[in-house]
């Protein structure tokens, strides 16, 4: 894919070679989520999303062209929006304050599954360098830990990280609430049983399969333990 | 001035009539009701809110039960895990007061943080997570307090959507059933900081430092109150009751005066997937539309806010922003360390400030607390750690008040 990024004075035929009807399934597919009803209702261009949009003022970003677009069936726009701009979205939901009821970012959000649930090469980079969250999500039910502050991933956190992972043992053991003191691979301390059910709900509702869509060696991986962890737990 | 335009005064006794709207007046009906007939159709167990509750008035005017005692801490995303002090504050204060409450181990976070983010979950997995949870909460009898604004808000936009929406309670029930779980949706989802906005006066009467020359800026979270906007406490003495009340009335309570900025009604930057492979737009948006606008106008000795994700956000983006000269900074404090504190909790045993990146040291001081010597005992306590003389800090070690000793 092509660096180049989305404008809102394109004229929706960067992906002219794509074939229309590969654009408008993927816009049918967004559009027959049981929420989008509750998200779309039509767009009055007043802009007031766009005032509000964090993404809006540090990228070629406009909630309010994606409700345009969706709205206007645009599947070009569509599919350029769905290519280019969904990542940017900082999932603030500040644009629900608009007049006509739309909920852009929930709009976003189910463009993001689509992409994901596609393979889209442009959601496998975007996602390149979120890898190690999602492992930690699916097998702690924590986003992230403490051992993660390490100083090459976050050196813009400042000294203060350095200080941390140093001294991260000692740190975690004074802490006087229960759950969390002594723990460093998750936030705080889960039942293996809790952690049992959690994989049968990502297995159940095929969350399994969407993880395999954007990286098939975290996959393998996450089911290697998550089936070990539920034969042990059975 | 021409005819037309409406006379200042006019304005001005609109605004400081303040804004009452009628529960009528709400865009969406009252989804409790519906939770309640979905019950009596028996699609659901709807867990009632324990007593004692007091009632808050939520945006449109409709009244909400904040529950008191009987809490189960269902924590947060692992952002607490980065500032701890945030969740030690809250069950501090629990202590305290007395209240009997539970710190589970059957909780898994809202993955509310990897739906957002990434988008690698779908909505009925989401809801399983949410209503495996509360299910969780329902068998200990216990009520959830939920303490991150992002799970809060996700579990108000679930709870939504599994009222509204037969075929996601059908697959949720279904795999609830391979669970051995019932589907429970309490009756009110509350956040912790609508607990500690109910119990401000009782942390008045108990406050120990004294506040009353701290000016603070406040950053209410986006999910808090923007996500299923009608459920957010708001107070028609607070803001002319156009903003949510939780955090300020706090505040106000324990005497600190609390100062305007223009950007109030942005998001912290912290974007979820941003905050850690795109931290460019999260330092930027944190310093140049937050920290530096309450800087330039209104000069704070610190900004609270009530969130795991925007405190980890407005702390430890100014760091590097001072390399390029900006005016950053501003301490950045969870409402329940400030009411913590207030009650002369431990700055480190308890608020745990040592995993705050801005430099807390002039709020201290300026409210004359001498920090090293709290630091110096903390030290003490971590060399005995290393040592091996005690497994770890215990609430016997945190319990006891600074300044009652
Ligand atoms: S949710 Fe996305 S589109 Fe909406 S205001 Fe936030 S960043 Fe903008
Ligand atoms: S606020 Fe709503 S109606 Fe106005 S431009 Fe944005 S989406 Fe359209």
């Amino acid at each position: 894919m092509s660096a180049v990024t989305w404008s809102p004075t394109k004229s929706g035929q960067r992906y002219a070679d794509v074939p229309e009807a590969e654009k408008r399934a993927l816009f049918e597919e967004v559009k027959s989520d049981p929420r989008y009803p509750d998200f779309l209702y039509g767009c009055y261009e007043c802009g007031i999303c766009v005032s509000a949009c964090p993404s809006a003022r540090f990228y070629d970003f406009s909630p309010r062209v994606i409700a345009q677009a969706l709205a206007r069936e645009d599947v070009d726009r569509f599919y350029e929006i769905l290519m280019e701009d969904i990542w940017n979205c900082a999932q603030c939901f500040s644009c629900v304050r608009c007049p006509r009821g739309n909920n852009p970012g929930g709009l976003v959000t189910l463009m993001r599954e689509v992409a994901v649930r596609h393979g889209l090469e442009r959601a496998q980079q975007a996602l390149q360098g979120y890898s190690r969250v999602i492992y930690k999500i699916m097998l702690k039910g924590n986003q992230v830990s403490p051992d993660m502050l390490q100083p090459d991933f976050f050196p813009d956190w400042g000294p203060w990280v350095r200080e941390f992972s140093r001294n991260m043992a000692a740190w975690r053991k004074a802490i006087p609430v229960d759950t969390l003191r002594n723990v460093t691979d998750a936030a705080w301390r889960t039942d293996d049983k809790t952690l049992r059910e959690l994989y049968r709900i990502w297995f159940e509702t095929g969350n399994m399969e969407v993880i395999r869509e954007v990286d098939e060696g975290l996959y393998e991986l996450l089911v290697e333990i998550m089936e070990e962890e539920l034969e042990a737990g059975s | 001035m021409s005819e037309q335009m409406i006379p200042l005064t006019e304005i001005r006794e609109k605004k400081a009539r303040g804004v009452r709207p009628s529960p009528e007046e709400a865009p969406h009906p009252d989804l409790r009701e519906e939770l309640f007939e979905l019950e009596a159709r028996g699609e659901l167990i709807v867990q009632r809110v324990p007593e004692p509750y007091v009632e808050v008035t939520t945006k449109f005017g409709r009244t909400k039960k904040v529950p008191i005692d009987h809490l189960w801490h269902h924590k947060s995303c692992g952002q607490c895990g980065h500032i701890p002090g945030y969740t030690t504050s809250i069950l501090w204060l629990n202590r305290q007061f007395g209240i009997d409450y539970l710190d589970p181990t059957d909780q898994t976070s809202c993955t509310g943080w990897n739906y957002y983010a990434s988008a690698t979950s779908n909505a009925v997995a989401q809801l399983l997570v949410m209503c495996r949870n509360f299910a969780a909460a329902y068998e200990t009898g216990y009520y959830p307090l939920i303490h991150c604004g992002t799970s809060y808000g996700h579990y108000k936009e679930l709870r939504e959507q599994l009222v509204h929406h037969k075929e996601l309670r059908d697959q949720v029930r279904r795999v609830l059933d391979k669970l051995g779980k019932p589907l429970v949706v309490p009756e009110e989802i509350v956040h912790y900081s609508e607990w500690v906005h109910v119990m401000r006066h009782r942390i008045a009467e108990r406050q120990v430092i004294d506040m009353r020359g701290i000016t603070a800026c406040v950053h209410p979270a986006c999910h808090y109150y923007k996500i299923v906007a009608e459920d957010a406490i708001y107070d028609p003495d607070i803001y002319g009751g156009q903003r949510t009340a939780t955090v300020t009335a706090l505040l106000q309570a324990l005497g600190i005066t609390v100062a305007d900025y223009s950007t109030w009604f942005d998001c912290c930057g912290f974007g979820f997937r941003h905050i850690l492979v795109q931290r460019d737009f999260t330092r930027s948006f944190a310093v140049l539309r937050k920290i530096e606008v309450m800087k330039d106008e209104a000069n704070p000795d610190m900004t609270v806010t009530h969130d795991t994700g925007c405190v980890t956000t407005l702390d430890k983006s100014q760091f590097a922003a001072r390399a390029h000269q900006r005016r950053v900074g501003v301490p950045v404090l969870a409402d329940s360390q400030v009411a913590a504190l207030a009650m002369g909790a431990h700055p480190f045993r308890v608020l745990q400030l040592h995993w705050h990146s801005t430099d807390w040291r002039p709020l201290l001081e300026k409210l004359g607390i001498d920090w090293q010597k709290y630091w110096a005992e903390f030290e003490e306590d971590l060399a005995a750690i290393e040592r091996g003389e005690k497994p770890g800090l215990t609430w016997e070690d945190a319990e006891q008040p600074i300044a009652m000793r």
